[in-house]
């Protein structure tokens, strides 16, 4: 009788810990859901019943450049904004779908509240949560207005009938479970609000930086579940694929503009190239595709806030010195393949060869830039200001890994610079 | 062309007083190493030469092409082939990706307007059948499987024609081999139809390697020029042919 009596008072305490703990999860479910559509109006939904004026086209037209739609929603050689392209992500790839207003394939059946919903809410036509790949996590900042705009100018590109890749990604990251748990966690629809103590101009770079510029999609650290409290840091971070480091605008001793004279910043973002510094690696995309088409008033407003991001210097370090051999090593290889154009003491020509004593891509913490520029070499982009650009070879058809660390560590540690020494295998993990 | 150097000129003075103005006092040493930087056409393509060859002259050993010498429409396609995706070489993409097309014409007509001496002539490796079959698939073709002679579009003398084709000779082997496989493949691609892919198809690997390892050990005159335009169409409709 006791025995049976214990027994249905185990039972009765399991039952209600399972009760309790599906409780539990059902409240975190619905939490997760909750948070998932918060704040969502109700969607208008049909195709509008007038065609959108020449206006409102050209203007969503250059908010597109703004945005670099056509930066992922076009493939390599592909029709511009027909999709494709696959965005490297540590859970695997997203790939870009077909924006192009073909009704089947692309986004022709969708209305401009839908379309507002994707870029504020960050979900699809029908509903489904769409990958952070996409920026909604900036783009939510974007205006109604400005997104009726974008609407109106990708209605009016031509239709291309062309299939979406599916997404090429790991379980369980796979799932609409997963990504609404990523987005409980990170993503907060959110509205632009201009600072009343601010200059109009300050505010409207403030919009562009945050909203469709997406910066802060690369120049912000990321933790281990690919999450980042957007647009408050800039801190740099690894590019997602971590071919190259996003260097932070908080940092003076990055990318942070903090101490520039307004008009260099302005001339980087638009011409790619200033006397003192020149933009490689994905900025130099970003320049090519996106922001040297800005007006010059929109690109002085960017550099108007860029400059007033709060500075957060990392505490200086002492770096390792690198070993005389190392430094000897790298100095022959500097002197055959480097010095020509660098110069003996890496002060480089103005506006046609980076310096490289007291370039800030060299001294980075992190080496990835470094090597990547030492093996690819690349140009500078294209622009109006800068029609012919220079550039430089891809030195890892000539140099061996070891040649790399040996040149990357030596200017590392030369005229003055001072980072981090670089080893061979430093060089082959970088991809 | 001429207001196109005085300009170049112009901007080189004037960037180089530029450049004094900001530079503090430079050290004797720093002076010499930034004047051996210069505005010009030439220093821009030292990104190109350390594969290609000082002044895009690369021999007929190695992987490297030629590009001296091309026909300017012939080269600007490879530049916007590379850039856009149809060839495939990460080193090519990476340096074009971020190229306007007026930029890519002027590096094309650059190396175009080189006139450089060619390598000597090659030991060709090849037993006489074989010497004979790469002859005939050069000059002669082979009608019987659609496949047309080399020289009836890249000229009579393997030279190359005008606006956009090629000439073959004193490229290196391997890389004519892999050009040959990557059009059977997919790998490369011109603008379409793309004839070229067509007839690599129609080639026997052993065809592939013989005309390769012929073509690689002729030599050419220095000053030889591409053949000009002709109005004879070509025995194929290619999509890169007239432009």
């Amino acid at each position: 009788m006791n025995i049976l009596n214990l027994r249905r008072r185990a039972w009765r305490s399991a039952a209600l810990v399972l009760a309790l703990a599906l409780m539990l999860a059902l409240v975190l479910a619905a939490g997760v859901a909750w948070l998932n559509v918060r704040g969502e109006a109700p969607l208008e939904a049909g195709l509008p019943a007038t065609p959108a004026s020449p206006d409102l086209i050209e203007r969503g037209a250059y908010l597109a450049r703004a945005g670099n739609c056509m930066g992922c929603h076009t493939s390599l050689g592909g029709t511009p904004l027909a999709g494709g392209r696959g965005v490297e992500t540590p859970f695997g790839t997203v790939f870009a779908p077909n924006i192009t207003p073909d009704l089947k394939t692309g986004i022709g059946s969708w209305s401009a509240g839908e379309f507002w919903r994707s870029l504020h809410h960050g979900r699809s036509k029908d509903g489904r949560l769409l990958y952070p790949a996409f920026p909604y996590p900036s783009f939510t900042q974007v205006s109604r207005e400005d997104s009726d705009a974008l609407y109106a100018f990708l209605r009016s590109v031509p239709a291309v009938e062309q299939a979406n890749t599916p997404h090429a990604l790991r379980f369980p990251y796979n799932t609409q479970a997963a990504l609404a748990v990523w987005r409980a966690l990170y993503f907060r629809p959110g509205t632009f609000e201009p600072e009343a103590g601010q200059s109009a101009e300050w505010n409207r770079g403030k919009y562009l930086t945050q909203g469709l510029g997406h910066c802060a999609a690369c120049h912000s650290g990321r933790d281990a579940l690919g999450g980042t409290r957007l647009n408050a840091a800039f801190a740099g971070g690894l590019m997602p694929g971590a071919h190259w480091y996003a260097p932070s605008l908080a940092s003076p001793d990055e990318a942070g503009v903090q101490r520039w004279p307004r008009d260099q910043v302005v001339r980087l973002i638009k011409d790619g190239v200033t006397p003192h510094a020149s933009v490689s690696g994905p900025m130099a995309e970003v320049v090519f595709s996106s922001t040297q088409h800005l007006s010059e008033q929109d690109v002085e407003a960017m550099a108007i806030y860029l400059a007033s991001i709060p500075v957060r210097a990392k505490p200086p370090v002492m770096p390792r010195p690198a070993e005389g051999a190392t430094m000897l090593a790298g100095g022959k290889v500097y002197e055959q393949h480097c010095a020509a154009c660098h110069g003996e003491q890496g002060q480089g020509a103005p506006g046609m060869v980076p310096a490289l004593a007291g370039n800030r891509a060299v001294t980075l913490d992190s080496h990835i830039n470094v090597v990547q520029t030492i093996r690819q070499g690349g140009f500078m982009p294209t622009t109006a200001g800068n029609r012919q650009p220079f550039g430089m070879p891809p030195y890892g058809q000539l140099l061996s890994h070891d040649e790399i660390a040996a040149v990357a560590t030596f200017i590392r540690q030369s005229w003055g610079n001072a980072a981090a020494p670089v080893s061979a295998l430093d060089v082959l993990q970088v991809d | 062309m001429d207001m196109k150097r005085f300009f170049n000129f112009l901007l080189a003075a004037s960037l180089t007083a530029f450049t004094a103005s900001v530079q503090a006092q430079p050290t004797p040493a720093a002076q010499s190493a930034t004047a051996t930087v210069h505005d010009t056409m030439a220093q821009r393509m030292q990104a190109c030469v350390m594969c290609h060859g000082q002044q895009g002259r690369a021999t007929n050993t190695g992987y490297f092409p030629r590009i001296a010498g091309k026909p300017e429409g012939y080269l600007f396609n490879q530049l916007k082939n590379f850039r856009d995706g149809r060839r495939r070489n990460r080193a090519m993409h990476h340096l074009t990706r971020h190229m306007s097309d007026e930029y890519l014409r002027n590096i094309a007509r650059y190396f175009s307007e080189l006139d450089l001496p060619y390598p000597p002539a090659a030991v060709q490796g090849l037993s006489e059948p074989q010497r004979q079959t790469a002859e005939r698939l050069v000059f002669q073709g082979a009608p019987e499987r659609q496949i047309p002679a080399c020289a009836s579009c890249h000229g009579s003398q393997m030279t190359g024609r005008l606006p956009a084709m090629p000439g073959l000779l004193t490229l290196p082997a391997d890389y004519l081999i892999a050009q040959l496989g990557a059009w059977r493949t997919g790998l490369r691609a011109a603008a379409a139809p793309d004839c070229m892919a067509e007839i690599a198809k129609r080639l026997s690997n052993d065809e592939v390697s013989v005309v390769a390892r012929w073509l690689s050990a002729q030599t050419l005159a220095t000053g030889t020029k591409p053949e000009a335009a002709s109005a004879q169409p070509l025995p194929l409709h290619c999509g890169s042919g007239n432009q």
